[in-house]
């Protein structure tokens, strides 16, 4: 009848298990999945992020240099900045804030110039200078 | 007294998902229970066949949010059978690891749950403390606490570094010290065993004759475990079923508990077997197209699962098939019904460990 009561003596005197959230919030583990962001200048708009999702929230196009996502749809899987072939999209380890409204991440960039003006253009602006850069990283 | 019909669900406070089972109940005893499903559908079969069998890995984990990485793991096991890829030893290690903490929070969770359907919130939130240290585990070894997303097809995705696996040897002599001192008031408690000693008993023969899986299946007797089969790193491991004989509620109530404890034991096993293998691939290379099919059964926390899988060499398979564990348990809980007491239908209801988005996909 009273096994809990040792249970209950003990849980007297040990730290609490829950916490004030939200004006304590734990530290996030290292490699967490929080939200999907990504740094437009490093991306090619090769468009392997859309293909790979399995929840179809991305979608790239290549001409205007627009890369969309419904953060609503995402699944948080991680499967789009594991083929990112650049390191453009990347999990960072806060979660997304609720949202009263639906909104989509929307970014524009510099999509990639042909191959033979490639060479010409790099030397002029910021944006395919970078581009260059990432893959050694 | 005249028959009266008392709808049971779909919204009811013990039940974590919608089931509807109309009881015929004559002086508060329930002469018979005719279930009603279909709330929680979302055609995910029907899906496999528009995504690429890749993109479906991360949607048939979203079966169930619970056995989540168990769903992965046998669907991949399934496409992995069908292309003939060889999976490295580790990747098999590292899925066995994540399936028994999946394992061990899911029959936290159930156990919490049971508590609660009886009344006993203090031992419900003792036992969700526990379960706590689970997810911490699995939110620092694959990024996310249930929906871990570790499995592809040929292996795994994430490592878990030394220092990772010296925590989770830690975590595991924590995690048993914090079960000993639970294990007293569960399984011995007067309140505990007056709610559960007797009710709902599912004899060796209707359990086979209904075909029951899982915890239902080991509580009446049989010991029939799909690990056994030796998936995954299973046949490296030493282990037999957990078998309860009683049949009863709280027979099934003891084979959960003597199966966290189990995987404490397993995880140790893995972790050694771990720290021996040389070889670092995670995962082995995809190439083509699936075609064919294949049957792979696996064990969840639930019962046995299974996936039939069946392509033609296009990206997209032609069928997924799941048959999840809490569909073949539902014809057991109608058996178990007749007889009891009105009261203690929320307790029989839950001794299944019903899984309705599993059941319905």
């Amino acid at each position: 009848m009273f096994r809990m009561t040792l249970n209950v003596l003990r849980n007297l005197f040990t730290p609490k298990a829950t916490r004030l959230y939200p004006a304590r919030v734990r530290e996030p583990f290292a490699g967490y999945r929080g939200q999907l962001e990504i740094h437009i200048e490093d991306c090619i708009f090769c468009g392997l992020c859309a293909r790979k999702c399995p929840a179809l929230c991305i979608a790239v196009d290549i001409k205007t240099g627009k890369w969309e996502c419904d953060p609503f749809a995402c699944v948080y899987c991680g499967i789009c900045a594991d083929h990112c072939p650049t390191d453009a999209l990347f999990f960072a380890d806060r979660h997304r804030a609720p949202a009263e409204k639906h909104s989509l991440m929307s970014y524009t960039g510099q999509p990639p110039k042909k191959k033979e003006k490639s060479v010409a253009a790099t030397a002029g602006s910021e944006a395919p200078a970078n581009r260059k850069s990432a893959p050694a990283d | 007294m005249a028959r009266t019909v008392i709808p049971f669900g779909p919204q009811h406070p013990v039940l974590p998902e919608p089931i509807h089972l109309k009881l015929v109940v004559e002086d508060e005893i329930v002469q018979e229970a005719i279930p009603a499903l279909g709330y929680v559908h979302r055609g995910l079969e029907m899906l496999a066949q528009k995504r690429d069998f890749h993109q479906m890995v991360q949607v048939v984990e979203r079966i169930c949010g619970i056995c989540s990485m168990i769903h992965s793991l046998c669907y991949c096991q399934g496409i992995e059978e069908m292309m003939g890829i060889e999976v490295p030893r580790r990747a098999r290690l590292l899925r066995t690891l994540w399936s028994e903490l999946h394992r061990s929070h899911s029959h936290l969770l159930w156990l919490g749950l049971f508590a609660d359907s009886f009344g006993f919130e203090s031992l419900f939130m003792q036992l969700w403390r526990i379960r706590e240290r689970i997810l911490d585990l699995n939110e620092a070894t694959a990024g996310n606490r249930v929906i871990v997303s570790v499995n592809v097809i040929g292996g795994v995705r994430a490592e878990i570094s030394e220092e990772q696996q010296r925590w989770i040897l830690g975590e595991m002599a924590g995690f048993e010290r914090d079960m000993n001192r639970i294990r007293s008031t569960l399984l011995e408690d007067y309140t505990v065993k007056s709610r559960t000693v007797g009710k709902g008993v599912l004899t060796r023969e209707m359990a086979y004759e209904l075909g029951a899986a899982g915890p239902v299946l080991r509580g009446s007797g049989i010991a029939q475990d799909m690990r056994q089969l030796g998936y995954a790193a299973y046949g490296d491991l030493d282990f037999e079923p957990v078998v309860e004989a009683a049949g009863d509620a709280y027979a099934r109530c003891k084979v959960r508990f003597g199966e966290v404890m189990q995987s404490i034991r397993l995880v140790r096993q893995i972790l050694g077997e771990l720290a021996k293998e040389t070889d670092p691939a995670l995962a082995a290379k995809v190439k083509g197209r699936p075609e064919g099919e294949v049957v792979c059964r696996v064990e969840q926390p639930r019962g046995e699962c299974l996936y039939y899988l069946k392509g033609s060499g296009k990206p997209q398979l032609d069928r997924v098939r799941v048959r999840t564990p809490t569909f073949a348990n539902v014809p057991p809980l109608l058996a178990m019904l007749p007889g009891v007491e009105l009261a203690d239908v929320p307790v029989l209801v839950l001794s299944i460990d019903p899984c309705i988005s599993c059941t319905e996909r």
